[in-house]
């Protein structure tokens, strides 16, 4: 259960989100357009932090992505002279930025390894998305049921989701704030031609793209993203943007409760040591009712929440009522953009609309949908 | 409307910042792209090629590209031959059902096939038998010519060779895996170098080329293995008179079991399993003394001794008083006149069993992964149920958007078989020893074991089950 808490497909981004709290304490309310969360300042902070954090993790078994990156920077401290370690920077790419890449590559797509957990979401959220967005069109082509949509995958990290959205027959924009899980899930998805030609990865932010890419997708994917965001409103008006009207917005998050407390921090950190101290802020987790509040609010109406468990003996995940720790979501943009009708009426509207718009589907052979 | 341009301009953008760090990377995969496969199977048997079709055929499949492999030419019946051929297979509902999944069970209709209803097996050393039939008169399983099968599945693959590729005479001759650890610029996928020296990609390679499986030597599995002391004499036989004949009879001699399986009205198709000196002298006699063995093998009471015969009326008179009802009465086999000329072939017996079906791309299936002695007549039928077990799986991971030759579902497979091979396999294998003997405690068990199970209906019923997968 507190396996899905480790699960930051963005983790880079979080510690850069400590170190510029202060800052956001201090600026207004910022625009959509100019806001960002991931700034590069940020990123360099992250990399600072580390041989501090070296010290005081180097026995514990990491399972958190971050911790992944400061172990193999440990590594890597450990044959080149240290002063290298720091010379390393965004731009420029030098032999040990390559190392790193090459091992995190590994680490990602690992299936027994430290992102097991993760792989695993895949047999519950890539349904959840999957049959989602079926229900929105009148049929599909077999074989690649997604074929004609465009989905973002906000945070895709090394393209763990992004490539099943892309097997399905969508054509996927992947974008992550680190290049190191960009150039790996690059890598990963050049080797299958098809997939090549259908999912495009970016190193960016989603504020960076909100302009060009505006009434772009049919579905956003925010996957263990937004307990790292530390505007969440923002980030949600910019999954608005970006949508289609009728679109998709599917998020799988944790939940801020009690045994969201004892279990992920509690337990998984002070006293099972899985996760390093410090890794989640319970204060950053999100109620349901919280994110649907935002949701709504923002032109998103909410179709569905259900609750994920994670059992870490058998390494499955189980859809389950209850969404006391992990829980996923479906919002759906109001197709009248400037204020949101009650969900009610945009159903009816959107699901005639969208059966239109997908009617133009490639396919002879379609088969009803589920 | 909008939307539109915006997009372009993003991908250019894209495709500018891909160059450069990644371009040997994607150099490579642009060199070999048209060759990756999604799946690939070596060996185009009736359950390689099954296979092949079944995956053609699932819908999930669609938008995938499948490949056959097979040594040997394409074998397609131009017009069914009057004489039956040697080589049949028992199908049971289970393989008939998913045979029927792909559409070449329509073929196997409209060609030939002989269903029996029922299956008497019983004793050489004593009164014990036991006969397997279904209430409901319901058809227990299929005698079809493993040509015919192969046809009608040749058949359906050529409706769907947009999607299933089949390459006939052309025979992998090595593999390469993947490195157990991803790294980043080696490929994921196995390679495999065929005879005329061209090389292929596949994301899953399912290993269907038999007992002596070069794909699971190449991978590197384990194989239990070991060769009975028998052979088996297959024949096509023509019966003194024409009878219903659907009944498949099986009876355990000391030197192992003669069945007698029906083909037609008049003719019946003989799997004789007996020592290797036996069954040399079984295919190099004259016909008449082939025909006298067989009947003689059928009808002599020369084992009998006086002392299990009657502890065996003792256990049915027992019986009796608890059971008033009449359990199935014995049934006398037919007797054979002839034998087809050229019909008799012999081949030796072993048993095999992987002890992984799976490896990350890879997958066991059929004889690759078990082999059975043909008592049981289970030997294709556990490589169907092996197909549509992985179809399934399979089925639904490519409905997920997942890697197929992702441990996590493969490995769904191998447990759903493994329970199901091993038992069958151990079951047969004691069968074979326990009547491979005269000894008399062993008879007597035998034959008391033989008679309480026939006594116990449920017990038979779960039989019938287990044997109709």
């Amino acid at each position: 259960m507190w396996g899905g808490r480790t699960l930051s497909s963005s983790g880079g981004r979080f510690l850069g989100v400590l170190g510029s709290a202060f800052r956001r304490k201090q600026a207004e309310r910022p625009r959509v357009t100019s806001w960002t969360v991931y700034s590069e300042n940020q990123l360099s902070w992250t990399l600072q932090v580390k041989p501090w954090f070296f010290n005081e993790c180097r026995t514990m078994c990491f399972k958190s992505y971050r911790m992944t990156f400061s172990c193999l920077n440990r590594r890597k401290s450990y044959r080149y002279p240290r002063t290298r370690l720091y010379s390393t920077s965004q731009t420029t790419v030098d032999s040990s930025e390559v190392k790193t890449f090459l091992a995190l590559a590994h680490k990602w797509w690992d299936e027994q390894g430290v992102y097991a957990p993760l792989h695993s979401m895949n047999d519950l959220r890539v349904p959840f998305i999957r049959d989602n967005l079926l229900k929105t069109v009148a049929n599909h082509q077999p074989g690649k049921p997604l074929s004609g949509m465009k989905i973002l995958d906000v945070g895709c990290g090394g393209g763990l989701l992004t490539e099943p959205l892309g097997r399905l027959g969508a054509s996927v924009i992947g974008i992550d704030p680190l290049d190191e899980n960009i150039k790996t899930a690059q890598c990963h998805k050049s080797f299958d031609p098809v997939l090549d030609n259908r999912i495009e990865y970016r190193t960016c932010s989603l504020e960076e793209i909100v302009e060009e890419t505006a009434e772009t997708f049919d579905a956003v994917v925010a996957s263990e993203v937004i307990e790292h965001v530390i505007d969440l409103e923002t980030f949600i008006q910019c999954c608005y943007q970006v949508l289609k009207p009728g679109g998709s917005l599917f998020i799988t998050t944790i939940n801020k409760t009690q045994l969201s407390y004892a279990l992920g921090i509690v337990f998984a950190e002070q006293i099972a040591g899985i996760v390093p101290k410090g890794t989640h802020t319970w204060e950053k987790f999100i109620s349901p009712e919280k994110l649907e509040s935002i949701l709504e609010s923002n032109g998103l109406s909410v179709q569905t929440v259900a609750g994920m468990l994670y059992n870490p003996f058998s390494g499955y995940w189980h859809l389950t009522e209850n969404t006391s720790l992990n829980y996923a979501a479906h919002a759906v943009k109001s197709r009248i953009q400037e204020h949101p009708v009650p969900a009610e009426f945009v159903l009816k509207e959107e699901s005639g609309e969208l059966r239109a718009n997908t009617s133009t589907n490639p396919g002879g052979h379609e088969e009803l949908k589920k | 409307m909008t939307a539109r341009p915006a997009v372009s301009r993003w991908s250019t953008a894209a495709a500018a910042s891909r160059r450069g760090p990644l371009a040997s990377c994607r150099r490579w995969s642009s060199a070999s792209a048209h060759t990756v496969y999604d799946v690939v199977v070596s060996g185009g048997g009736l359950v390689g090629a099954a296979m092949a079709c079944a995956l053609g055929y699932d819908i999930h499949f669609r938008d995938k590209k499948i490949l056959l492999l097979e040594a040997g030419p394409k074998k397609l019946l131009e017009k069914l031959s009057e004489t039956y051929s040697n080589r049949v297979s028992s199908i049971s509902p289970g393989s008939a059902t998913l045979l029927s999944s792909f559409g070449a069970w329509d073929h196997i209709c409209n060609m030939r096939y002989r269903a029996f209803r029922r299956m008497q097996v019983w004793d050489a050393c004593s009164e014990a038998l036991i006969m397997f039939d279904k209430d409901n008169l319901d058809d227990m399983g299929y005698i079809v010519e493993n040509d015919v099968i192969l046809h009608a599945v040749t058949k359906q693959l050529e409706a769907v060779s947009d999607r299933v590729t089949v390459l006939y005479r052309s025979k992998a001759i090595g593999y390469t895996w993947p490195c157990p650890f991803p790294i980043a610029d080696s490929s994921p996928w196995v390679h495999i170098t065929l005879g005329d020296g061209s090389t292929l990609q596949t994301k899953l390679l399912i290993g269907a080329d038999g007992h002596n499986s070069g794909v699971r030597q190449a991978a590197g599995i384990r194989n239990v293995s070991w060769n009975y002391d028998q052979s088996a004499v297959v024949a096509t036989l023509h019966l003194s008179e024409a009878t219903e004949n659907n009944v498949a009879w099986q009876r355990f001699l000391p030197s192992g079991p003669i069945a007698l399986l029906p083909l037609s009205d008049t003719l019946s198709s003989l799997v004789w399993s007996t020592s290797h000196e036996h069954a040399a002298e079984l295919v190099s006699m004259n016909e008449e003394e082939f025909v006298d063995a067989i009947n003689s093998a059928f009808w002599s009471d020369a084992n009998h001794t006086d002392f299990i015969d009657s502890a065996g009326t003792m256990l049915q008179y027992a019986v009796a008083l608890v059971k008033p009802t009449k359990v199935s009465a014995r049934q006398l086999p037919p007797s054979v006149a002839k034998v087809d000329a050229k019909s008799r072939v012999l081949f030796p017996l072993g048993l095999g069993h992987a002890a992984e079906y799976v490896r990350p791309r890879v997958a066991l299936i059929g004889d690759a992964a078990h082999r059975v002695h043909p008592l049981a007549g289970q030997g294709v039928n556990m490589g169907f149920g092996d197909i549509s077990s992985l179809v399934h799986h399979l089925s639904t991971a490519a409905f997920n958007g997942k890697d197929l030759g992702s441990m996590s579902h493969l490995t769904g497979y191998e447990t759903d078989r493994q329970r199901h091979n091993t038992a069958l396999l151990a079951a047969t294998d004691l069968l074979k020893r326990l009547y491979s003997t005269s000894a008399t405690p062993l008879v007597l068990l035998r034959t008391w074991g033989l008679q309480a199970t026939n006594a116990v209906s449920p017990l038979k019923e779960q039989i019938i089950a287990f044997a109709s997968k």
